[in-house]
């Protein structure tokens, strides 16, 4: 971050206000959309509302006061919009093609369970390295999120919607005209598979697959 | 008794509500025996936590870091 000090408050040390400048969320961007691109799916409103947030985060830049890390303050501005956004659009897509989503999601049940509902020996789960010491490593982050764009477009949407934008499961029901029973089996293939991703592609590095 | 299958619909489903006594009892029981799902168990929690700090922006991603 290129912040400069706002020598107008030193008075006011305890506010701890700083200049954020233009560029500092420039730079911030790339990472901005990302995050957009994966909730939304939709390049133009990704941008659009990575662009309305930037803006937002300057005209407010005074109430930004280091107590977070600026990243974690824009971050907070573009998940509302985001949320903002969902709540309008309303329903996405009819409810019956969100459980359709997944059309491989039988064979794939196959490839990991037996008939009698065991772990097939290839799919049981290992256990992981620290989880505390793998986030502050870029390879678990990178995987993160190329599992995260490979679920299903709709399921990864409402996954998402719970975990990143932390609806709870009333409004996401509401939202999207579905049973809970539905959501349930929703939530529960997304991490099925985003785990199984992040074990091949992460978890178990030498036996890389994925 | 449970098998995996249904335990690790368990897991998804006790992360969004609390579940009954017997499921309770039904997956204490099995995940005393299968490191499997004893394992995919503590893996929805990395899971969980991974998307609430990449949302918080706290994730060590991409070309920006090398910037700060």
């Amino acid at each position: 971050m290129s912040n400069t000090p706002d020598l107008r408050h030193e008075d006011h040390p305890a506010s701890a206000v700083q200049a954020i400048s233009a560029e500092a969320l420039i730079a911030l961007r790339t990472d901005m959309l990302k995050f957009a691109q994966l909730q939304l799916r939709n390049k133009e409103t990704a941008e659009d509302l990575v662009q309305e947030s930037i803006e937002a985060a300057l005209k407010r830049s005074s109430t930004f006061a280091g107590r977070s890390t600026l990243k974690t303050w824009v971050f907070a501005i573009l998940r509302n919009r985001i949320i903002d956004h969902v709540r309008q659009a309303g329903r996405i897509v009819p409810a019956s093609s969100l459980l359709e989503d997944d059309e491989n999601w039988l064979e794939r049940q196959d490839a990991l369970f037996s008939e009698r509902g065991g772990w097939r020996e290839s799919a049981r789960p290992h256990a992981w390295p620290a989880p505390e010491e793998s986030m502050q490593s870029q390879q678990f982050w990178r995987v993160f999120e190329v599992c995260l764009d490979r679920l299903p477009p709709n399921t990864g949407r409402v996954f998402m919607m719970r975990e990143f934008l932390g609806f709870d499961t009333e409004e996401i029901c509401a939202q999207l005209s579905i049973t809970s029973t539905n959501l349930h089996v929703i939530l529960h293939r997304a991490r099925l598979k985003l785990r199984a991703c992040m074990e091949a592609g992460w978890g178990r590095p030498e036996e890389a697959i994925c | 008794m449970l098998n995996c299958k249904e335990v690790t619909e368990l897991c998804s489903l006790e992360m969004e509500q609390p579940i009954v006594l017997g499921q309770r009892l039904g997956l204490a029981m099995h995940l005393m025996m299968c490191s499997g799902c004893t394992n995919y168990r503590q893996q929805m929690q990395v899971i969980r936590t991974a998307m609430q700090t990449y949302a918080d922006g706290n994730a060590v991603v991409s070309s920006t870091d090398s910037l700060k």
